[in-house]
């Protein structure tokens, strides 16, 4: 379990007096296909980006909130940590983007039958936001969008 | 603060008919925000799937993810990657 005391002094400041936020009711939609023939779709909060064709995510007050969406076929290598916080050490994310976007352990359990297939895209975006509101008014409509047009069975979420 | 960005986010595209898991890496985070599936990992952060260039472990963490995929629900359900 990752645990507050890695993170540097202002945050573990901050966390004790952030309210965190709680769901009013739980949705819940059921898987429409059995596994092994779902379109699963990978959604990371690193802010992965491609440098030179998306626009970097920036800070600013209460963070980011836009997303990328990248093509499954993008080379791992080529995707940059564009996340804003300096919380957590990326060394190991940028030696292995699989542990914020696992597109390899995917098609490896694709391969093995396991899953039907990847869906096209990803959905990146810059977790680090203190007031989500916006984020969740503005740009979770264009995500469900994207999942949609994508015709995707199920999404799986990957925090850093 | 990634743990809860993309429960809301999972919520949302939940709601739109979408069934979704997250992984969590603060398990209390989890609890507070009843998002629909997350799995809580025993992973320090930027560590959700666990170590890097680990493609065992890693796969082993992404079919627990996938498992909860097949619960009957309702949620919340949070469930605890054991340890292996």
């Amino acid at each position: 379990m990752a645990s507050w005391s890695e993170l540097p002094l202002k945050y573990r400041l901050l966390i004790g007096f952030y309210r965190w936020r709680t769901l009013t009711s739980t949705p819940w939609a059921k898987l429409a296909v059995p596994l092994r023939e779902a379109r699963v779709a990978l959604v990371t909060s690193a802010g992965l980006y491609r440098p030179g064709i998306d626009r970097d995510f920036g800070g600013g007050d209460g963070g980011d909130i836009t997303m990328r969406l990248l093509p499954s076929d993008t080379p791992l290598g080529s995707l940059v940590v564009g996340q804003s916080s300096d919380a957590f050490d990326r060394t190991d994310v940028e030696r292995d983007m699989n542990l914020a976007l696992p597109l390899d352990r995917l098609r490896e359990l694709q391969a093995l039958g396991e899953v039907g297939s990847v869906a096209p895209r990803v959905v990146s975006f810059n977790g680090s936001m203190l007031a989500p509101g916006r984020f969740v008014r503005d740009t979770a409509p264009q995500v469900v969008e994207a999942l949609r047009a994508d015709l995707v069975h199920a999404a799986l979420f990957v925090p850093v | 603060m990634c743990t809860q960005s993309v429960g809301l986010l999972a919520a949302e595209v939940e709601k739109a008919g979408i069934p979704t898991a997250c992984i969590a890496l603060v398990r209390s985070v989890a609890e507070t925000l009843r998002a629909p599936r997350m799995l809580a990992v025993p992973f320090r952060f930027g560590h959700a799937l666990g170590q890097p260039n680990d493609a065992d472990g890693q796969r082993a963490v992404l079919r627990a993810l996938l498992g909860l995929l097949a619960s009957p629900g309702p949620g919340p359900v949070l469930v605890d990657y054991g340890p292996r």
